[in-house]
């Protein structure tokens, strides 16, 4: 790793520690309240994951793609089998197994995009988006026969430990994006990573400098496949606990497709910041409206104006700021901390 | 006629009638790609936020034609704020910052909607009863609703006024300049936000109609923003700028959903047709990305 050492500065090892203190020592140790775990924390990881791969399709290979959803229920419903059938498999094991079966699903369905671009490779995995839900809903097997087709999420166990408490699966799920996003920082910024963003900004150009476009694009589509199965299965067996396959539907591959461009198209922490938006702010106007208004307006026109929120908030990033949140951050830093950065 | 093939027949009917439905929501989207080369994601919005808002005036007590009225006029004012708001800011933008953008829209017209009107189902009641025709069903012995077959009336009236509207007239004319290159048409003196205005409306026109049949059929609710999506591959199989091709497309779509489901979907537990229509799609892309009837797309580097 000595080339990697050179390409990050004292600052991201500054930032990375003071990250990891907060996560795995000041928010276990300060936050009291399940709510807190339950219904945000714990989401606005896995979805954050899950945008990641988003992010690597879209944001750095360029590749409008949308059936983010689909390939978090390929992820999820794979480790519920295969915890249900493989005797002894770790649960780590579980969560690599069923990204990796993702990403051979992302790889199938990533083909038509080696012909084709744009709106036309948005439908080919909307093709994908169905399917998938669709053969999960269809095949008894896939929910081991329950009849009413929703299944219950195992607990987890690492090493004869059951992870099940908030804290608990906080902590499993932190591990788990922790070690992902270094990853995805690592490919994104080594040679992966500029083949991506070489298909994304002229695919001709790259692949006359010997980038191969079916490997760049296949790998590009494994990988991003790869991060939302693995997000899927901790969203299944950590938020959702019991569900069936429309919990993946298409408004959730859209869900993710707004974290991912609002939060700043091509950058890892953009994923964090869109999936924390995007989860806290229906929950700012849940609070506003109860206590603000105390209930005069009804839940259902909250969550409507919560659309036109974020429809409006795409536009208006699309003219006046087409790189996100993370690029509106990191203004704001520059403004601030001219000095430091220097 | 033996009963098998006959009822193949009245599936397959079916099928093309119920293309139709998809056909009007793809020409409410080929018409704005043709005339600003824009892949309008919200046209499926556009059909919900139009038929939710002519129920919701007609609850309010006006009758059925004033309803209608004031709901184009609304469609109007929706073309003209997409103009003003959306598009002309992001001239000269790539079209996959446009889509993202008309992505948006949608769920800016969605929320509206709903925002406005609630989101329970409402009944929308033409006064066309969508079961068989009882005439055709002595004589031939096909059975096909009155709804659908008013569906295919109201395309083919739509499809050619359209067809007369973008070759015979002048204004056809300026929205064919201002698609090609809307630079040179402005620089002669075409009008080019008249023509924004005019399409948008257009197509807000023909997102209402299409948002009628479905509401009758359907019930008037959020399902018709997934419903609209199938437009999608219906364009990828007509091209995205032709309005034959939209049409075709329907119909190829409709058919093929319909005979798929009823005599292959039994063998894979049903409701292949959520899917079937895009895997359709992706198949026609990989033979022939430009669809039927669309353009070949040529790629300068």
């Amino acid at each position: 790793m000595a080339t990697a050492v050179s390409t990050y500065s004292r600052n991201d090892y500054i930032n990375f520690s003071v990250l990891m203190v907060l996560g795995f020592l000041i928010i276990p140790m300060t936050v009291n309240s399940d709510y807190w775990f339950t219904s945000i924390l714990i989401p606005w990881l896995c979805l954050a994951l899950a945008t990641i791969g988003q992010q690597v399709i879209m944001g750095y290979t360029g590749q409008l793609a949308l059936g983010a959803a689909g390939f978090m229920a390929a992820g999820a419903f794979a480790c519920f089998n295969l915890i249900l059938r493989v005797d002894g498999l770790p649960f780590f094991g579980a969560l690599i197994i069923s990204g990796l079966i993702a990403a051979a699903i992302g790889i199938v369905f990533g083909l038509p995009s080696l012909r084709i671009r744009g709106i036309y490779l948005m439908v080919a995995t909307l093709a994908s988006q169905f399917f998938i839900i669709w053969v999960i809903d269809k095949f008894g097997w896939f929910k081991n026969y329950d009849s009413s087709g929703i299944i219950t999420a195992q607990d987890i166990v690492i090493f004869g430990r059951p992870y099940t408490s908030p804290v608990d699966m906080y902590l499993v799920i932190l591990v788990v994006v922790t070690v992902m996003t270094i990853l995805a920082i690592n490919m994104a910024r080594g040679s992966t990573g500029r083949n991506w963003m070489a298909v994304r900004d002229m695919d001709v150009a790259a692949e006359s400098m010997g980038v191969s476009l079916l490997k760049t694009k296949l790998q590009a589509f494994a990988i991003s496949s790869f991060f939302c199965g693995v997000a899927g299965a901790l969203f299944a067996f950590t938020y959702l606990k019991s569900l069936e396959p429309v919990a993946f539907d298409i408004k959730l591959s859209f869900k993710i497709l707004f974290m991912c461009i609002l939060g700043g198209l091509g950058t890892i922490n953009g994923a964090f910041i869109g999936a924390g938006f995007i989860l806290l702010f229906p929950v700012l106007l849940n609070y506003l409206g109860n206590n603000v208004f105390h209930g005069a307006i009804d839940a259902t026109i909250i969550s409507a104006l919560e659309q036109v929120v974020f429809g409006v908030l795409m536009i208006v990033f699309m003219i006046y700021e087409p790189l996100g949140m993370a690029r509106l951050w990191e203004n704001l830093k520059q403004r601030f901390f001219k000095k430091k950065d220097k | 006629m033996g009963s098998e093939i006959l009822f193949f027949f009245e599936v397959l009917v079916g099928g093309l009638l119920a293309g139709t439905m998809y056909s009007l929501v793809a020409l409410g989207f080929v018409l704005i790609y043709k005339a600003s080369a824009t892949f309008n994601f919200a046209q499926g919005a556009m059909v919900f936020f139009a038929v939710l808002s002519f129920v919701g005036f007609m609850e309010l007590g006006l009758p059925f034609f004033l309803a209608f009225l004031v709901t184009i006029g609304l469609m109007v004012v929706v073309g003209l704020s997409t103009e003003r708001l959306v598009l002309r800011p992001l001239m000269n933008q790539s079209e996959d910052t446009l889509l993202m953008a008309t992505i948006g829209l949608g769920y800016v017209l969605e929320g509206l909607a709903q925002a406005a009107w609630g989101v329970e189902v409402r009944r929308l009641d033409l006064g066309i009863p969508d079961f068989p025709i009882m005439f055709i069903a002595d004589s031939i012995g096909i059975f096909i609703s009155a709804l659908d077959l008013t569906a295919g009336a109201v395309a083919a009236f739509m499809v050619i006024s359209l067809a007369v509207l973008f070759t015979q007239t002048k204004i056809g004319l300026g929205l064919r300049a201002v698609a090609d290159d809307p630079g040179a048409a402005s620089s002669i003196g075409i009008p080019l936000k008249h023509i924004m205005l005019l399409v948008w409306s257009a197509a807000g026109v023909v997102a209402l109609v299409a948002g009628c049949l479905w509401g009758a059929r359907a019930g008037v609710q959020f399902a018709l923003v997934d419903l609209a999506l199938k437009a999608l591959p219906v364009l990828i199989i007509g091209g995205f700028s032709s309005i034959p091709g939209a049409i075709v497309g329907g119909l190829i779509i409709g058919s093929t959903e319909k005979v798929l489901e009823v005599y292959i979907g039994p063998f894979f537990g049903g409701a292949i047709e959520g899917w079937a229509p895009y895997v359709l799609a992706v198949f026609f892309l990989l033979k022939r990305p430009e669809g039927l009837f669309g353009e070949k797309i040529i790629r300068r580097v």
